[in-house]
């Protein structure tokens, strides 16, 4: 049967910083805000409210949704929150997604927030508590370790080397620097920077890392009928996808993502894409360390296998080049509050799309595309493909 | 909005006070494995997407949702978790079949509260971090506050609420899955030891440990699949002020407000005459009859003397927690929803075996998620 159209019709975001002066709740508020003035709305214009925010512990808040929900506008509405770990940012616009397409909903307001830095002495500790309590915080793993050896394995397969993926960090980087949200946009930084930078758990250097951030991000979501009288430029949710692979990451072959893949391969098929590499013009996908774009860009059918390193040389991925990848500057730029950088991969979409990117702007007027999460135990992908037109 | 969903199976395990002889995992594949069972569906083959609820702090692991797939059949399958109440859960899985891209959507549900060594603590965290919780309170205080004002707004007294408990204790003995039925009387209540005044020991759900699976399906492979499908016929949820300084004290307006949504959507006009049996949230006696009453069951004050005249009893004219509730089932953390939805679909199956309710038809049920939130969601069911 044929879906109820939604799009995103606004958005709104928040300077990404280290440390930020606001209550998780005034970030809330304040994407909120921007994203429903971006398009003319009020509060009293929103339906529901779906709100996306990773683990409890940075803030120490349990409940936090409960505790984010009135900052996000969610005061005597419906309200839920959606959580897959890492892959919430891209998660929470399909909660929207399926609020307004059941036909409940006309408007819809999502937001993501994350505020990191509350957790001392280092947001790292409450990853600490991710892992299995019986068969793997015995051993006292650390997140950096297991995406240390990620990378290692994927480098393996391959034959890849550190400077192959340290072009991601820096191409993402210098995009970065034309964002005026963004904590670590430079334009002058180099492949040997990132080579030189120190190392954290081997394969794994500091420049090869997001840096932990707060902020926050909204988008408005509305149905066909709604959305054409909001705005002229109206983008459609094409499709989106998600699927969470076994929680016992030790019995997977970590060199390649195929949960990412199950996801990418939904949200073609409710988009009616058939070759992705031709059908998708600009991608965001999930860059929290750089090799994680390459990576992520092979689960979405977008490279092939172990060839992701080749396009990032050759400049395909560049922002003038013929697949941008990460214009925006990506988690590795303006920086990883992790819900909320999911969210701000799909805004990037969205602006991109609407030709509203400013110095970020892709040259070639891109029709289709798409944003990726990531997250759990290496283990979720979340997709989401915006398009205009049709 | 055109497309009919049922519920075609459900599963449970538990309810206990205690399980030390099996893990959360065990007490959801336990739930999952029935509910496939009773829907006739295989998960790998048949469920397209499932939705579970969970809150890190309660499970005691950051990002929970990582260790909810394998003992669903959900691996490399569309998985997500709304940090939730278990309606709110049921909801998003419900919302996902009237799309139109999902013919058959599992939800699930679980508490294992016996795990949890200083509850108290951790409820202490959900408090506003910034204004609220230096001042170091036991967060009961909270429900303690809110029932002397819903007690002085609408006359009801605290022997309409002890009555409550003993009602729903009384339900749960009729109820094999409840860990808590007693016979007790009001003075038991009274006299047990004071929380936060006017809310004593007794006023209080104990929690218990348990797993709820349900199995949602399109009218299409609802009736291909199922034999006595339990139609939903209306959904409503709302948040009121997270914030103690600005909520709304005496009259649950998350309950006003996802009542109506509910019955608006299931075009019921008059909750009292048109429903035949509710399950509503009743973490505290006050709230059973302060949810009652903003959930128009009755008029404000009228629930306490409804009750003292014994229509919400088992033979009662409006049946309200006929399991027994969480009084007397056992408060399952955000499972508590599911478990007052699936006492709905049981007694609309007819399978409610010595508390079965005569011809109902129509059934409500409310779930809250508990202090100190202003968040509530309702279901309402249909045979």
């Amino acid at each position: 049967m044929s879906l109820r159209k939604v799009a995103v019709v606004g958005a709104g975001m928040t300077k990404f910083v280290r440390r930020a002066q606001e209550t998780g709740k005034e970030l809330a508020y304040e994407a909120a805000k921007m994203a429903l003035d971006s398009c003319e709305l009020k509060l009293d214009d929103v339906d529901g409210v779906a709100l996306g925010t990773a683990p409890d512990a940075f803030d120490g808040v349990h409940m936090k949704g409960e505790y984010l929900s009135d900052g996000a506008g969610a005061w005597r509405k419906p309200f839920m929150r959606s959580y897959v770990g890492g892959g919430t940012g891209v998660f929470t616009p399909i909660q929207g997604w399926y609020h307004v397409a059941s036909g409940l909903f006309d408007v819809c307001l999502v937001v993501c927030e994350e505020k990191m830095s509350s957790c001392q002495p280092h947001p790292q500790g409450a990853f600490l508590t991710i892992f299995d309590h019986t068969t793997e915080r015995p051993l006292g793993p650390n997140l950096l370790w297991i995406f240390a050896l990620e990378m290692n394995r994927y480098m393996h397969m391959h034959g890849l080397q550190k400077k192959d993926i340290a072009l991601v960090s820096v191409k993402n980087k210098r995009n970065a620097a034309d964002h005026p949200c963004a904590l670590l946009g430079d334009p002058n930084i180099t492949v040997e920077d990132v080579l030189n930078s120190e190392v954290l758990a081997w394969p794994v250097q500091r420049l090869d890392v997001s840096p932990v951030t707060d902020g926050a991000v909204a988008l408005v979501l509305a149905a066909e009928n709604v959305a054409k009288r909001i705005t002229d430029k109206p983008v459609w949710i094409k499709g989106v996808g998600w699927a969470l692979d076994t929680a016992y990451w030790t019995n997977r072959d970590l060199y390649y993502p195929k949960y990412v893949e199950y996801a990418a391969r939904m949200a073609y098929e409710m988009a009616g894409i058939r070759e992705p590499r031709k059908e998708i013009h600009i991608v965001e996908p999930y860059d929290p360390f750089d090799y994680k774009e390459l990576h992520h860009l092979e689960g979405l059918l977008l490279a092939d296998k172990g060839e992701a390193p080749r396009l990032t040389a050759e400049g395909v991925t560049a922002r003038t080049g013929d697949m941008p990848v990460c214009p925006s500057g990506g988690l590795l730029g303006v920086g990883n509050p992790i819900a909320a950088a999911g969210l701000m991969k799909v805004a990037e979409i969205f602006w991109q799309l609407r030709g509203e990117a400013g110095k970020r702007q892709v040259p070639g007027k891109p029709v289709t595309g798409l944003a990726q999460a990531w997250g759990d135990l290496m283990q979720v992908g979340t997709v989401i493909i915006l398009g205009i037109g049709g | 909005m055109s497309r009919e969903v049922a519920i075609i199976g459900v599963g449970y395990s538990g309810f206990r006070a205690l399980t030390p002889d099996v893990s959360y995992k065990e007490l959801m594949y336990e739930a999952a494995v029935k509910a496939y069972d009773d829907a006739g569906v295989d998960p790998r083959r048949d469920i397209e997407s499932f939705v579970t609820v969970a809150e890190d702090f309660t499970e005691g692991t950051s990002i929970f949702d990582e260790y909810v797939p394998d003992q669903l059949g959900a691996a490399l399958k569309p998985v997500h978790t709304i940090s939730g109440e278990g309606l709110h859960g049921f909801i998003a899985a419900y919302l996902q079949i009237l799309t139109g891209a999902m013919d058959i959507v599992a939800v699930e549900g679980h508490s294992k509260a016996s795990n949890i060594l200083t509850p108290n603590d951790i409820l202490a965290y959900a408090m506003d971090p910034i204004y609220n919780r230096p001042l170091r309170a036991n967060p009961y205080f909270i429900a303690g506050l809110e029932m002397n004002r819903y007690l002085c707004e609408t006359g009801t007294t605290r022997e309409q609420c002890a009555l409550v408990v003993a009602k729903n204790k009384h339900n749960a003995l009729y109820n094999p899955t409840a860990a808590y039925g007693a016979n007790i009387g009001v003075e038991d209540v009274l006299q047990s030891e004071m929380v936060s005044y006017p809310l004593s020991r007794m006023d209080m759900s104990l929690h218990a440990d348990g797993a709820i699976v349900m199995v949602l399906a399109s009218r299409e492979r609802a009736e291909e699949l199922s034999d006595s499908p339990i139609w939903i016929t209306g959904v409503g949820w709302c948040n009121d002020s997270f914030s103690l300084e600005t909520r709304d004290w005496s009259g649950a307006i998350y309950a006003a407000k996802a009542g109506e949504m509910a019955y608006r959507m299931a075009g019921i006009r008059s909750p009292w005459q048109e429903l035949d049996l509710a399950e509503i949230d009743d973490t505290f006696s006050y709230k059973e009859l302060q949810h009652m009453e903003a959930l128009r069951l009755c008029r404000p004050g009228e629930a306490g003397p409804l009750t003292e005249d014994g229509a919400t009893e088992l033979g009662g004219e409006l049946p309200v927690n006929p399991s027994g509730g969480s009084l007397g089932v056992g408060h399952l953390l955000d499972a508590s929803g599911l478990a007052r939805l699936l006492e709905v679909v049981l007694q609309l199956r007819g399978e409610a075996g010595q508390r079965q309710l005569p011809d109902v038809e129509t059934g409500l049920a409310f779930g809250w998620r508990g202090l100190p939130t202003t968040s509530g969601a309702a279901v309402i069911l249909n045979n």
